[in-house]
Parts: structure tokens; C-alpha cells; sequence
């Protein structure tokens, strides 16, 4: 049977028909859908860890247990999880693991453009990299194979494009594979120093082998077409170079981007006039041709930066020149992303605008809180990163500027890495006020349950994580709750907490809006008390505008969540039931 | 020969159940397909791009400037910025809904005026009110279904096929209302 799926729900299903015991993720788009589907089969032990670290750990417990194990993320997950990544390598495997990554060329919903192929190099482990959802599914299942016939573990790489697309999948069936049994084996599980120099033996051992299984596997193939022009490609630049230049050239595609083949380079190149190599982001296969002693051309016509189309290969190959189009005869406005309607964020930084504050941001939807109107995020690094830098801003600056500070960060991003930052605080005597805006789930990436949720991946009851009473533990000794839709109140308990000499935590918590259980009615209308001051277009909500320099309330957008009735001066908004 | 669709809007429209909609319909035709969608950030009331190709077979999941046969656009404004990518001779399908992005809200830009006329002197230009079809139809979010349902109508794939990829592809309870929001949109 055939079915449209996206890449990320193919990597499931190849993980599933693999027969995969345990998988343990973080969720990061474009990878999240990956585990969301695997909860779909009964059969696997699947769970939302608190980062990526200890997802890639459960994974590895998980097969030097015996299972078959797979652990996924996006391409800045790879470097939270490196630390086990890079040893694993030398430890090698018992049930097959797989540490799938995806990648975001275009920075669709990421903080940078890294080239994961690079950590495939660095740690030496082997990667494969699908160009469609079937090669998505069939990949999958090779590389618990390969990682159980080489003893190593398997990365596979998708990009955004791969993930997010949906093509026809055949699907298969589940294979029986059996949890194998567990036995000590501490020379080979137990990287001290005296064990770890025998295993970096093995690991050199194997990407030797690896190395001559990449010059034979059907992963790696040559498609003839008698032309003239050689392309050397991978991933889903293989369907952007197929697509433009079709039958006028002849393709290697790289299935298997680490470790690449040799000598089936050098004889693919030696029938051309010219050698492409097309990838998207860095010089990987381009620098590897190089390194051979073999000409090709790169990324001297091709760009370092964000996604390539079939249009741009045509020209850069083809010299062919770009469709006439019709042209726009004005400026547009771009539609950047903007908090939805609703969003309890919405309430936080408008208060923290209001006061003026520095703020150090976090990852999540609130680093929307540096766009126009609201305007108050500072800086965003990385997951975790606001705690621990507002501290460092803090050291720099002094006790006065950090009364003009906060920090503010998802509950999620909290579990996830903001806890030691917290940590940092109190233990080197700092005095930051951290906010950690609790919506009750990780909204960006599109509503996963986390440790403070109470739920589990599956939706099971489990503990929840206590915030105030984990802050507590921490050494945080004033912690408030607030509600940051009550404007009044959530100003006061900001302004009392960031004067103060001592750490605070101040917990906004008000559930995303998108939630099922958030229930909101009827919508709001501005009546004739309006005295057009625009003060309710302060909080950037998508559903207030202006309508011949009136200010009106969209009612298709509004949800009826009533912020912006508690900030009107004039009472001058009201909620209509429907 | 490949068939390319753009449907393009607003995050939270409901672009994507329209091209799942449409790619499942197209595979039951025995087309290969290609449907490229958007998550995660982009789709926090931003701009949203989603392409679906058919035909023998497809290699890129993504369409170019000059190379949109049906461009099917749920914003007037978004249906503009989509323009370049409309083929030749394509056709536009566009809603009549103004969404003021946050730039026109806080005032450091100004939304195009009469976009529905500029398109319809560029090029083949549908316009529709998916919005008031999709309340007469009990649902005001049912308009994705409405617009898959005027697009239906220019090709050669049969209403009945259309409804028996609607059956499979939305949740049961939505079913009634969004068979009607198509045969609304597909009448109009």
C-alpha cells in the first residue's frame, strides 16, 4: 500500500518496520512530527525528555541494553546532545541506534544555518541522507542495520524540505526483531582512559571499512545520461539538480554523506568536462572532491546561505536565464510571525516594555517578543541561555543595571536548560529576576507535553514538576505566581521583584491560547467610548487594527481573550458573547 | 507534464488540510506528488507558502517564480506577493479577505490598496468570498474547504473525488460541514 507522508512521518514509519524498541526526543521543528508519529505505534516506548542530552542518552541506555533505539532532533538539539554523541562513537552499540537530525537551511523556524554533516566528520559516525519520503522510510531501516553489522551508531540527516514534504511511501511490515540480551562488557561500555584508547583502534578500524562499504553500496549511485556534465549531489539538492537539469547530466548521488566514497568519485569525475557538486549550506562533498585531488565546481556559483531552488542550478549549470514573471508595481509589507491572538505572552511584554526593561531572551514563540510593537527581547541565543547570560550581563554591568533586567523563558525551555543557569545564579550570588512564562505546554513547536505539563507523550497522567517548589530547592527564596493578563498586578510584582537585592522567580502563568482546554468566548468590540488613543494597539494583537485611522477589532482573528479590555483607559472595549 | 499549485495565506488559515486534501486527491488519480508544507515558526500568523505538484514524476517538492499553473490564495495580500510565481497564462484564485500584517498594523506600512483589481488586470483572476460561503456553509474556518472547492471545478477531477478524499481526510466530527463548504465553494 502507498500513502502520502511527510519525510517525518516516513523516518517513523522506517523506524517502526525496523522493529524500534525506544525513542526518546526533544521536540525542534522541522523534526518534531518524527517522534509525534512514532507515538502512534503501540508497540514502541517513546517519550518527550527533558533536552536533547538525555534523549540521546535514554537512546543509548536503550541499545547497550539490546533494543533497537532511535533518538531525534533539530540540527541545534545535535549540539546539546554532543557530549554522549562523540563517545558513543567509541562505544559502539548492541541494538541498532540511530540519531536522526534535521537540518533548517532557510532558517524557517531556527536561530542559525549549521551543517549537521560536519558532526558526522567530528564524532565519526556514519550518515545517510534521504532525498524523499521513501528514501525517509528505507534509509531508516538500513541504518539500524548498518548500525548493528558495523557497531556504530547512525546518523541520518533530513533538512527542512525532506521533513516537510509530503511524497508516496510503500509501506511495509513490522519486523520481529528481538530485544537481544544484556551482557557486561565494560571494555567496551566503560570510556575510561585505558578502555577508550583500544576503542578509538575500533573506531579508526571502522570508518576504514565504512569507507570501502561506501564505494560499493547502492546508497551511492551513478544515473547516466550520456551528457557531458557531471553532478555530484545529496539530499534533497539531488531533487532540486534532478528536477532542473533532468537528462543533461549525469548524477552521483550520495545516499551516505559520511564517511564518502574514493576512488567512486575519482572515476565518476573523469568522464567529464565538468564536475558540479550541488548541497545545500557547506562545502562538505565540494571540500571531501577536493581533498581527492579531483576539479569540481562549487560554491563558487552556488550559495553558502539558505535553500537552493531548481531555477537558481539551471542558471548557475545551464547558464539558462529566469522565467519572465509578472512583477509587482509597488512595494508589499512583509507578514513576519506575531504572537496569536490571545497568547498570554502577549500580557508580559507588555509590561515589560511599559517599564523599560533589558530583557534576555530565551527560544520558544516569546522571542516574538522582539518584534514590532512589543519590541522589549534583547538578546536570544539558545535554549537555556537567558538565565545564564542575564547573570553574566549582571556580573558585567552591576547592581543597578540589573535592576532594569529580567530574563524570560518557556517552561518547556526551562526544564529543558534554563535550570542550571537558575542554578548559577544562586550558587555565585547573583540577584537577576528570572520570568519563566509557563503556558502549560511547548507551544512553538506545536503543543508537546513536558515535565511540567503532567502529562506524558501519550497523554497519560504522570508527577508534574513542581516550578516553586523546584525553585525553591534551587535557593530562590521569593517566588510569585502571577497571571499576566492582570496588567496591574503583573507591573507590581515586576517592579518590586527586579529592585530587589536577592534572586527572584516571578512565574506567569496563563495557558497558550491555542489549547484545547482554554476556553475563550465571544469576541471584543470597541463601542463609542473609544477616544482613538491606540493604546490597545500597544500589545500587537493581530486582531486590532485600524480601519480609516479608527481603531477596529477584527472579529475573524479575535478569540475573545480580553487583554486589551484591561489596558483600555476608557473602558471603552467590551466582550460580545456569539 | 507536472502540475503546479501554490496555495499560499495566513498562519492559521487552514493551507494545510487544503493541500493534504488536494495531495490525496491527486494520488488517487495514480499521480505521483509532491506536497511541500510549513511548520514551526513561520506559521505563527505569518506568511504561508504550500506546494503541490503532480504528474509521471516529481523531483522538487517546491515551485519557482514563473512556474504556479493555479495559485490559490486564502489573502488578498498574500495572493499578491505570490503573483511572480503564477506560470504564464496560469490562473489566481483568491479570497477577498484583508489580514493587516503587524508591519500595516503599527503603521510602518501600508496595505496595497485594490488588489483584487491589480490581479485581475495581470492575470486570470477568480476572486471569491470564502468567508461568507463558508458561514452560510455553519462554519466560518471551513473557508480552506470552500477554496479547494472553487479550485476543484477547474480540473478534470470529478466532485466525487474530491468528497471521497474530504471523507478521509477530515476528523468525522467536521465531516457534514465541510462537505458542504465544498460543494458551496465548488458551485460558486
Amino acid at each position: 500500500m502507498k500513502k502520502l507522508l511527510i519525510g517525518n512521518a516516513a523516518v517513523a514509519r522506517g523506524a517502526y518496520e525496523a522493529g524500534v524498541n525506544v525513542v526518546a526526543s526533544y521536540p525542534g521543528t522541522p523534526s518534531t512530527e518524527i517522534t509525534e508519529e512514532i507515538v502512534k505505534f503501540n508497540e514502541i516506548y517513546a517519550e518527550w525528555s527533558p533536552n536533547e542530552k538525555v534523549a540521546a542518552e535514554v537512546a543509548i541506555g536503550a541499545s547497550i541494553a539490546g533494543a533497537r533505539a532511535m533518538s531525534c532532533m533539530k540540527h541545534v538539539g545535535l549540539n546539546v546532545m554532543a557530549d554522549p554523541v562523540f563517545t558513543v562513537s567509541y562505544t559502539g552499540v548492541n541494538g541498532g541506534l540511530v540519531f536522526c537530525v534535521a537540518d533548517d537551511p532557510g532558517m524557517h523556524s531556527s536561530q542559525n544555518e549549521q551543517d549537521s554533516r560536519h558532526y558526522a566528520k567530528a564524532s565519526k559516525i556514519m550518515m545517510l541522507e534521504p532525498s524523499d519520503s521513501a528514501e525517509c522510510k528505507e534509509y531508516t531501516k538500513l541504518a539500524f542495520d548498518l548500525s548493528e553489522k558495523f557497531d556504530t551508531p547512525v546518523f541520518l540527516r533530513l533538512s527542512t524540505r525532506v521533513s516537510h514534504s509530503q511524497s508516496l511511501v510503500e509501506l511495509g511490515e513490522r519486523e520481529d526483531v528481538k530485544v537481544k540480551d544484556y551482557e557486561k562488557n565494560p571494555a567496551k561500555y566503560v570510556m575510561m582512559p585505558g578502555n577508550a584508547i583500544k576503542r578509538h583502534v575500533e573506531v579508526e578500524k571502522r570508518i576504514e571499512a565504512l569507507t570501502e562499504f561506501a564505494e560499493n553500496t547502492e546508497l551511492n549511485t551513478v544515473e547516466k545520461n550520456g551528457s557531458k556534465i557531471g553532478v555530484i549531489t545529496a539530499g534533497v539538492a539531488y531533487a532540486y539538480a534532478k528536477e532542473a537539469l533532468g537528462d543533461k547530466a549525469d548524477f552521483l548521488k550520495l545516499g551516505m554523506v559520511y564517511p564518502m566514497p574514493k576512488q567512486k568519485i575519482i572515476d565518476f569525475a573523469n568522464n567529464y568536462d565538468k564536475v558540479y557538486v550541488i548541497e545545500e549550506l557547506d562545502p562538505v562533498i565540494e571540500d571531501h572532491c577536493k581533498a581527492l585531488g579531483v576539479e569540481v565546481i562549487g560554491k563558487e556559483v552556488f550559495t553558502l546561505l539558505g535553500e537552493y531552488t531548481p531555477t537558481m542550478i539551471k542558471k548557475a549549470v545551464l547558464g539558462e536565464a529566469e522565467k519572465e514573471v509578472a512583477e509587482l508595481s509597488e512595494a508589499i509589507p512583509v507578514r513576519p510571525p506575531v504572537m496569536c491572538a490571545g497568547c498570554p505572552h502577549r500580557g508580559t511584554f507588555y509590561v515589560l516594555k511599559k517599564l523599560g526593561l533589558v530583557v534576555s531572551g530565551d527560544i520558544g514563540c516569546y522571542t516574538l517578543g522582539a518584534t514590532p510593537p512589543l519590541q522589549s527581547v534583547d538578546t536570544t541565543i539558545c535554549m537555556g541561555a537567558s538565565v545564564s547570560a542575564a547573570h553574566g550581563m549582571a556580573k558585567a554591568q552591576g547592581a543597578e543595571f540589573n535592576k532594569k533586567l529580567v530574563s524570560v523563558i518557556g517552561d518547556s525551555t526551562f526544564m529543558h536548560s534554563g535550570i542550571t543557569g537558575l542554578i548559577d545564579i544562586v550558587y555565585n550570588k547573583g540577584n537577576n529576576t528570572v520570568i519563566i512564562l509557563d503556558n502549560s505546554i511547548t507551544g512553538m513547536t506545536g503543543h508537546q507535553e513536558n515535565p511540567t505539563t503532567g502529562r506524558t507523550i501519550r497523554g497519560e497522567a504522570t508527577k508534574q514538576v513542581d516550578l516553586v517548589a523546584l525553585c525553591k530547592a534551587c535557593g530562590i527564596e521569593h517566588i510569585t505566581v502571577c497571571d499576566p493578563f492582570d496588567i496591574k498586578e503583573f507591573e507590581k510584582v515586576v517592579k518590586a521583584e527586579t529592585e530587589r537585592e536577592e534572586p527572584s522567580v516571578i512565574i506567569a502563568q496563563r495557558p497558550c491560547a491555542l489549547l484545547k482546554t482554554v476556553k475563550y468566548s465571544g469576541v471584543c468590540k470597541i463601542t463609542d467610548k473609544c477616544k482613538n488613543c491606540k493604546m490597545c494597539m500597544k500589545l500587537g494583537c493581530p486582531a486590532i487594527t485600524l480601519k480609516d485611522d479608527k481603531v477596529v477589532i477584527d472579529s475573524t482573528q479575535c478569540n475573545g481573550c480580553g487583554l486589551c479590555i484591561n489596558v483600555c483607559p476608557f473602558g471603552a472595549i467590551e466582550k460580545e458573547e456569539n | 507534464m507536472t502540475k503546479n499549485i501554490m496555495i499560499v495565506g495566513v498562519g492559521g488559515q487552514g493551507t494545510l488540510l487544503a493541500s493534504r486534501i488536494l495531495g490525496n486527491t491527486v494520488i488517487n488519480e495514480g499521480y505521483d506528488v509532491k506536497v511541500s508544507e510549513v511548520h514551526g515558526m513561520s506559521q505563527r500568523g505569518g506568511s504561508v507558502v504550500t506546494y503541490v505538484k503532480y504528474g509521471d514524476k516529481v523531483y522538487s517538492p517546491i515551485v519557482d517564480r514563473g512556474e504556479a499553473d493555479i495559485i490559490l490564495a486564502f489573502e488578498l495580500l498574500e495572493a499578491y506577493r505570490a503573483l511572480p510565481y503564477l506560470k504564464k497564462g496560469g490562473k489566481m484564485i483568491v479570497n477577498n479577505q484583508q489580514i493587516d500584517p503587524m508591519p500595516v498594523i503599527t503603521g510602518s506600512a501600508k496595505y496595497p490598496e485594490n488588489i483584487a483589481e491589480k490581479l485581475g488586470e495581470a492575470v486570470d483572476t477568480t476572486v471569491v468570498d470564502a468567508l461568507s460561503a463558508a458561514k452560510e456553509a455553519g462554519n466560518i474556518k471551513a473557508v480552506n474547504v470552500v477554496l479547494i472547492g472553487v479550485m476543484a471545478k477547474m480540473t478534470d477531477i470529478p466532485y466525487e473525488k474530491w468528497a471521497e478524499t474530504i471523507k478521509t481526510t477530515v476528523p468525522e466530527k467536521f465531516l457534514d460541514v465541510n462537505l458542504k463548504a465544498f460543494e458551496t465553494g465548488y458551485n460558486l
